[in-house]
């Protein structure tokens, strides 16, 4: 199977901290990958990097064989919804959309799916700083999968999401991998990733400790569920 | 202007015009303006008290608001970084967004009051034209110099304590700077040195100008007298004004730079 997205080798340091120390993983085409680990283990980092937020230290990303580096056209096939974030409050989202629409020079095929998707529809033209926090999530989902985007980058995407929001953005993200997409998510509700996962990274300390899939993660650590076996993964490393 | 820069200046300058900071910043200088005009001896007074209080507020507020701006867009930021556009249109955008609704409510809320005067004094317009042009010069310079520390510093209490810090040194000790300087070297020949110092704060070089045009030496501080023996008449004007393109220019430069180059 052919991959969409590899990591080779990357080191990263901030000062002298080291945050990410030789992450080597790939992520098959049409597939989900949860990346898991404690708070402060690099996953957010290891994300940016990919994104071109910030660049490694050391060792290379590719993205469909190529090298990710100074240019940044390989971001057009790219979604990224980030953990709550903080958007412009004075704008609607459909100020938003347009932003988007505008850097990137054309429209979407799907525009209006994507917001009654989502339900933004009666929030179209109402400033962020009115909405809920679920609402804005929701609006942050529809600008990350605005486009289609060949590959999804999800950074703890459900927090703050109501059930069916919840529910709604999980079936797209399985819906989009059915048509081809690669989806790289981050998130720590366990159950969660293993509706959505074909396979998990276990990131601790900057280094990976497990790839593979959820099956034999719980079969290799004789866990019942991703959560034991992700626990026991990390009474092993504290050991 | 590319178009991804003209989206995002217009998506941020929108942000800006309904914001309530914005209308406050444009509020004061109406109210300042408007009592200097009605109170003060005669509408040369209004105008030299005018570039004094502006020349300080104008570098504040600037400072503040922009590295408040670029720590609270941060989140903004990197969902446009993660689309397929050059960094380097990105911080045109978003400088300009914040930049330019600045300047327009400074314009505004100084023009508007002496607009409504029918531009005062006629033998004034060259000062109050200069006033007007200085203060958005100020504007535009101070608030790169607040991208480039809000962009260079990560924590956002130190990057606003040296913003602050930055008004201080230029606003307020600047003057106390070069007398001291005055002082320490009062046998040596420190004319040229003294003119390197004006051109180091664009504060003071935009108030000298300013007041060069109302004839008023005896009004400025040291620096500024100076200044005006060294530059008074056209070539002044030309100096000062290359030496305010220059503040304005490379901090955008400099901004620039540590923009395309830094980690968020």
């Amino acid at each position: 199977m052919t991959s969409t997205i590899a990591f080779r080798e990357i080191t990263k340091r901030f000062g002298r901290t080291d945050v990410l120390c030789g992450v080597d993983f790939s992520i098959a085409s049409g597939s989900v990958m949860g990346l898991i680990g404690p708070n402060g283990a690099g996953k957010t980092t290891l994300l940016k990097l990919l994104l071109g937020l910030a660049q490694p230290t050391s060792g290379e990303i590719l993205v469909h064989g190529e090298r990710v580096a100074q240019h940044e056209s390989y971001r057009a096939r790219i979604g990224y919804m980030p953990q709550i974030t903080r958007l412009p409050e004075n704008l609607t989202p459909a100020e938003l959309l347009a932003v988007i629409r505008g850097v990137r020079g054309h429209s979407p095929s799907v525009d209006h799916e994507i917001i009654e998707r989502f339900r933004l529809g009666d929030y179209i033209d109402t400033p962020l700083k009115i909405l809920s926090g679920g609402t804005r999530q929701r609006v942050n989902a529809a600008l990350a999968l605005y486009y289609r985007p060949s590959i999804l980058v999800l950074d703890e995407p459900t927090a703050g999401l109501d059930a069916l929001s919840s529910t709604t953005l999980k079936d797209t993200i399985r819906a989009r991998r059915d048509e081809g997409a690669t989806v790289l998510v981050t998130s720590h509700i366990m159950t969660e990733l293993e509706e959505l996962c074909d396979e998990v990274a276990f990131l601790v300390d900057g280094r990976i400790g497990y790839v593979g899939s959820i099956d034999e993660l719980t079969e290799r650590t004789r866990q019942s569920n991703l959560e034991r076996a992700i626990a026991s993964l990390m009474i092993r490393e504290v050991a | 202007m590319n178009a991804v820069v003209g989206t995002l200046a217009r998506t941020q300058a929108r942000d800006a015009l309904r914001s309530r900071w914005l209308f406050v910043y444009t509020a004061f200088f109406v109210v300042l303006s408007e009592a200097l005009l009605r109170f003060s001896a005669g509408d040369a007074n209004a105008v030299v008290s005018l570039a004094t209080v502006t020349f300080t507020v104008v570098p504040l507020g600037a400072l503040v608001l922009s590295t408040a701006y670029v720590y609270n867009a941060r989140e903004f930021t990197e969902l446009l970084l993660a689309q397929p556009v050059r960094r380097s249109s990105i911080y045109a955008g978003l400088y300009l967004g914040l930049a330019l609704p600045l300047t327009a409510g400074f314009l505004a809320g100084v023009g508007v009051p002496l607009l409504a005067r029918g531009g005062g004094d006629p033998a004034l317009r060259g000062a109050v034209v200069t006033l007007l042009a200085v203060g958005a010069a100020l504007t535009l310079a101070f608030t790169a110099v607040a991208f480039l520390i809000a962009l260079s510093v990560e924590d956002r209490l130190r990057g606003l304590g040296i913003a602050l810090g930055v008004w201080l040194l230029t606003a307020v000790a600047y003057d106390g700077i070069v007398l001291a300087a005055v002082a320490i070297f009062s046998d040596r020949p420190i004319e040229r040195p003294l003119l390197a110092l004006m051109f180091a704060n664009p504060a003071d070089l935009g108030r000298v100008l300013v007041l060069l045009q109302l004839d008023v030496a005896a009004l400025m501080g040291y620096t500024g007298a100076v200044f005006a023996r060294f530059f008074s008449g056209a070539f002044g004007a030309i100096a000062g004004a290359g030496g305010l393109l220059f503040w304005i220019a490379a901090p955008i430069t400099a901004g620039t730079m540590q923009f395309r180059r830094k980690d968020f």
